[in-house]
């Protein structure tokens, strides 16, 4: 009894790992999968074809490459629109800054179905019917992909003073000139976690795209699709491949805390 | 568009400030200030929060727009200049390092926006001057705060401006560092011979550290001059007690217009030198500070040629080592406070002793009765 209190804690944290881990481990494992028949939820042999022939279904890597073509152009232009909205909501007093303040938070709360649904309504009604397509899917992506940008530069924002940006202006400064030596470096890291958001929304959307896509596959649309007559094994290597970008961007952040941290130190 | 500088204040010499005026809606932050700092020297802006000081400060740092009056720096109207234009530079009140610079770029960012050549040198010698040589190359989150504090002083001192400001640069730092810091700046000043405006409100602090110091209050300047000056002969409540501690007694004016203006105070006619009186006649407050009182038992002879003043009994002692501090209940009902120097020569009394007062009359001083005889007392504690 004693031991299993002392250890509670622990024993529980596991638990709770395992639980997190388990299906991660299922992506990795699959991508080595060798299946023997149609059944491809069951592992049969260890294989190093599906990593060796990653666009044997061609479909595949087009959808692939689409996400990532849609990913990118939506980072690109949210955070840019998203940082300059950021900036305006916490240093400028414009009239209706305040509502702006909260109506930016309604693409976030409202449900993607309906997000979806009427942008679909405002394309066709737009005349867009027809040509559905990258351009409709972009659209919608930026829309919702900017919401959660500004929220993240105003959140870095407010919690910088502009006491450093008087600082700059005294020591010669001028106003551009503080911004780029100061002020940016200072957002930057606000600037780079809201595209990393960005685009992991980006490539992950599958509700609005669904509606708004017209008849090009983005690669969520796609494994939707296939995982009703069996999911390629290559789908477990794109996974995989999407895990470790991520290991190496969380673990570069955290070597690089770590080395100023160690030059803090010395 | 400026008014050309007045008499006494040469033009194209150190900073003087205009009826600056301030406002924020319906609150006047500075109300028509003037000030006249001459080139090289160390002025203080001291007063309590609120007073307008800081204001004051960032209008000629340029951070700050006033609504009315003019600034003049060298010579030069520089009101409406920009801040990055104006030869001014500040030691902020929180420093205000850049965090994502080392201590060299941050020392650096001056010279290298104003393209000035030789940045190398300049930097090495001025972190010399500060003795932060050896942490160059690291982060101000890596300094603890008086390294700080050197780093945002050689970070403006290094740009030679014609006015350096202080904001309460002393203000985060513990009370012995604060006591060095002081030491240290004063040096620092008196070496590279720039004009320095040191905002504070801590009045040991501008005294020791300015050769002049202006007492502002609710966005006007109460009185300026050396700080003995201010200490001996305040002008006003405010400054009498805003500097040290002063008893105010009230008495009546009986001959105004003698080269010694003497007071009925409660029955005893005690006297002023006129130079010391800052009232016209009728009621004053007359000022004496506790260390200037003379404290003897009933009927003793007192070393002062001024008036005795019987009948006060001691009501508080405070034994502080160097000094005894005494409260005394006057005949008239009001405490004065009195401070002894522990010399072994006299006595020290205890409570309940019958006292009397005296003071040489050449340290009273006279205040105008129309204003709040508690201005200025440090309820709040420095």
């Amino acid at each position: 009894m004693a031991w299993i209190k002392e250890r509670a804690v622990l024993v529980l944290g596991l638990l709770v790992l395992v639980y997190m881990f388990v299906p991660i481990f299922v992506v990795v494992l699959m991508s080595f999968n060798d299946p023997a028949t149609r059944n491809v939820y069951k592992f049969d042999g260890f294989t190093m074809h599906n990593w060796l022939n990653p666009c044997e279904d061609p479909s595949m890597c087009d959808a692939l490459g689409l996400s990532v073509r849609i990913g990118l152009l939506a980072t690109v232009v949210a955070t840019i629109i998203g940082t300059l909205a950021g900036f305006a909501l916490v240093r400028w007093d414009f009239f209706g800054r305040s509502s702006s303040n909260v109506l930016i938070f309604l693409p976030m709360a409202a449900p993607e179905i309906v997000l979806g649904s009427s942008l679909l309504t405002l394309f066709v009604q737009g005349g867009f019917a027809g040509q559905l397509g990258f351009w409709t899917i972009f659209i919608a992506h930026v829309m919702f992909c900017l919401s959660f940008v500004v929220v993240t530069i105003r959140a870095r924002l407010a919690g910088m003073n502009d006491v450093l940006e008087q600082a700059a202006a005294d020591l010669y400064a001028t106003p551009s000139q503080t911004f780029w030596r100061v002020t940016f470096p200072l957002v930057l890291p606000g600037i780079l976690g809201a595209a990393l958001l960005s685009f992991s929304l980006s490539f992950d959307d599958f509700i609005i795209t669904n509606l708004n896509s017209g008849s090009e596959v983005t690669f969520p649309m796609y494994v939707w699709g296939v995982a009703r007559v069996g999911l390629p094994m290559q789908v477990n290597v794109v996974g995989t491949l999407m895990l470790i970008v991520s290991l190496v961007i969380v673990l570069g952040t955290e070597v690089n805390a770590r080395r100023r941290a160690r030059a803090l130190a010395t | 568009m400026s008014s050309p500088a007045e008499a006494g204040a040469e033009p194209g010499d150190g900073l003087q400030v205009r009826a600056l005026s301030k406002s924020y809606g319906d609150f006047h932050a500075v109300r028509s200030l003037d000030l006249d700092v001459p080139r090289g020297r160390f002025y203080a802006l001291l007063g309590p929060s609120g007073c307008g000081k800081t204001t004051t400060l960032r209008m000629v740092a340029g951070l700050e727009a006033p609504t009315s009056g003019s600034i003049l720096l060298a010579g030069q109207d520089i009101t409406r200049t920009k801040a990055y234009r104006r030869p001014v530079n500040t030691v902020f009140q929180n420093y205000a390092l850049f965090p994502h610079l080392d201590i060299y770029e941050n020392v650096a960012f001056g010279l290298r926006r104003r393209k000035v050549g030789d940045v190398k040198k300049k930097v090495d010698e001025m972190l010399e001057l500060v003795e932060l040589g050896a942490q160059a190359r690291k982060k101000p989150a890596q300094l603890s705060g008086g390294q700080q504090q050197r780093v945002a002083l050689a970070r403006a001192l290094i740009n030679e401006p014609e006015v350096l400001l202080l904001d309460e640069p002393l203000g985060a730092l513990d009370l012995k560092l604060r006591r060095s810091m002081q030491i240290e700046i004063k040096r620092i000043q008196t070496e590279v011979g720039l004009t320095f405006i040191h905002v504070t409100h801590d009045q040991e602090e501008a005294m020791t550290m300015a050769d002049t110091v202006a007492v502002m209050n609710s966005g006007v300047i109460e009185q300026q001059g050396s700080p003995a000056e201010l200490y001996e002969n305040p002008r006003s409540t405010f400054v009498a007690n805003f500097l040290g501690q002063s008893n105010l007694i009230e008495g009546t004016v009986k001959t105004p217009a003698a080269d010694v203006v003497t007071v009925d105070m409660h029955g005893i006619d005690v006297s002023i030198p006129a130079d010391r009186a800052h009232t016209d006649g009728g009621k004053g407050w007359i000022g004496i500070r506790p260390e200037k009182v003379l404290i003897g038992d009933a009927g003793a002879e007192l070393d002062a040629p001024g008036n005795t003043i019987p009948g006060g009994v001691v009501t508080d002692v405070s034994f502080i080592g160097v000094s005894t501090q005494y409260l005394v209940r006057m005949p008239w009902g009001q405490e004065l406070q009195v401070f002894a120097q522990n010399t072994g020569r006299t006595k020290i009394h205890s409570v309940g002793d019958q006292v009397e007062l005296s003071w040489r009359p050449e340290y009273a001083f006279l205040l105008d009765h129309a204003q709040d005889v508690h201005a200025g007392s440090q309820e709040e504690g420095a």
